[in-house]
């Protein structure tokens, strides 16, 4: 109990960030140096596991170490969703944050991990108000939109948000009986249906993932109400990393200005290549639902 | 009054609840113009790092020390105590607004993150739930400071004239005892 408020804590100070996605200590200084909020330790971003179509695991542990050691920031890691073990592995070499992603591949097709047992937090990805709550049941202490990583199009994210804030109104309207069934149908306890009634949000920090690929991208899920911003292949499948992922940590602060967006928009060579949904042999966002 | 939330980057959204229940207005700062509109400034928890560099770029620096140095009430927690501080890991700090050493992190990654009771006898609170988070350590503090609450010998909450300075997260609790001591330093 004591935990899980330290846990959720602690991802309250990432809000109005940007997390990244590095794959070097040189990436992890470049994204430190840009500013930042914490950085995401894994050996190929999301658009290269997507060419590679191979399995995707936890990263190798002295890869992720020596991204620990490079950057004073928060480091986080991904497991593939359901592999307890990558989970213990990665509690034992202390990162600060595990992500339980759809981004890898799953090793369990039915069950996510059980997070409560654990002392590191866990951030999970979510499409919708079910997904989202059964992950914080699970034990999440952070959620993000699952997206669809690695295309560089944001349509999904969008998707994902629109549908959650949604959801989260019509609660509104449920008398006590309808709360009790709609809890039973997305297998959750009626208390944390009712927590997020009263909240109008997610009882936890929930920030934009899968697609973000240019601060106007960073901006819109701002404007849909996201507490902050993760960045996958977005940073360093653009033509100039730094000062794209500067850019995009400013579009965050600066969300609600479009005077400053347009010159935090300037000048920052091409972004990475997008890709059309329909064109997609493997929809990651439908893993662990 | 108007007390101003230094809004570029962290958790300062958190400390709107507290204001409120306190009577206090607020506002988000995050341009050196908006310095002109508060009267005191609360640094949130955050990345020290993010705040360090957006401070220098939106040339906010200069201005807000200035008011720091003029009397304005300012409070610092955790990555806000780095910010204030004079000295951060052995260089210079940004603000430099209260003499005092701190070092990042330096109880270690967020695995020692943890939720202590501290006695705060100003408060009368015999072991009030504070919440250190990857915090910075007070290593050196100058005898002029006073230091309302320590944890294992190390101060934790001290202040400086009208600056003060938590190295843990009152914001994320429920009792608001900071926020009103904050808005009548």
């Amino acid at each position: 109990m004591e935990r899980e408020l330290v846990n959720k804590g602690f991802a309250e100070m990432f809000k109005n960030g940007v997390i990244m996605d590095v794959t070097t200590p040189e990436q992890a200084r470049i994204a430190e140096d840009a500013g930042a909020a914490a950085v995401m330790a894994l050996e190929r971003v999301p658009s290269d596991i997507r060419k590679h179509r191979q399995v995707a695991r936890m990263s190798d542990p002295d890869m992720i170490e020596a991204i620990m050691r490079a950057v004073s920031i928060p480091v986080m890691a991904k497991v593939r969703i359901g592999h307890f073990m990558e989970a213990k592995i990665l509690e034992s070499l202390n990162v600060d944050f595990v992500d339980e992603s759809e981004v890898l591949t799953p090793a369990d097709e039915l069950r996510h991990i059980d997070k409560v047992g654990f002392q590191v937090p866990f951030v999970c990805g979510a499409r919708n108000l079910g997904e989202g709550l059964r992950r914080i049941h699970e034990g999440a202490s952070m959620l993000r939109t699952k997206g669809e990583a690695g295309t560089g199009n944001v349509v999904e994210a969008v998707r994902h948000m629109r549908t959650i804030t949604a959801e989260i109104e019509e609660l509104a309207e449920l008398d006590d009986d309808a709360m009790t069934q709609k809890a039973g149908a997305l297998r959750i306890p009626p208390s944390l249906l009712a927590e997020t009634r009263q909240l109008h949000r997610f009882p936890v920090v929930n920030f934009a993932a899968g697609g973000i690929a240019t601060p106007a991208d960073a901006a819109l899920m701002m404007a849909l109400g996201v507490d902050g911003v993760f960045v996958g292949s977005g940073i360093f499948k653009s033509e100039n990393p730094p000062r794209m992922a500067s850019a995009i940590v400013q579009a965050v602060i600066h969300y609600d200005q479009p005077h400053r967006l347009v010159e935090i928009s300037r000048k920052l060579g091409a972004a990475m290549t997008g890709l059309e949904m329909d064109s997609l042999e493997t929809h990651m966002a439908e893993r662990g639902v | 009054m108007i007390a101003g939330l230094l809004g570029l980057q962290g958790a300062f959204l958190d400390h709107i609840r507290h204001l409120e229940s306190s009577g206090a207005a607020w506002r988000i700062v995050k341009a050196a113009s908006d310095l002109k509109l508060i009267d005191r400034l609360i640094i949130p928890g955050g990345e020290s790092s993010v705040m360090k560099k957006f401070l220098d770029e939106f040339d906010m620096v200069g201005p807000l020390s200035r008011q720091i140095a003029a009397g304005m009430p300012t409070w610092g927690v955790c990555a806000g105590a780095v910010i204030l501080s004079e000295g951060v890991d052995g260089a210079p700090g940004v603000l430099r607004a209260i003499p005092m050493a701190v070092r990042r992190n330096a109880y270690g990654r967020h695995a020692a993150s943890g939720t202590h009771g501290l006695r705060i006898p100003l408060f009368k609170r015999r072991r009030f739930p504070a919440t250190f988070i990857r915090a910075p350590r007070i290593l050196v503090l100058d005898p002029s400071a006073a230091v309302h609450c320590r944890w294992h010998g190390d101060p934790v909450f001290v202040q400086y004239r009208r600056v003060m300075v938590t190295t843990f997260h009152p914001e994320l609790g429920e009792d608001n005892v900071f926020h009103q001591y904050f808005l009548k330093i």
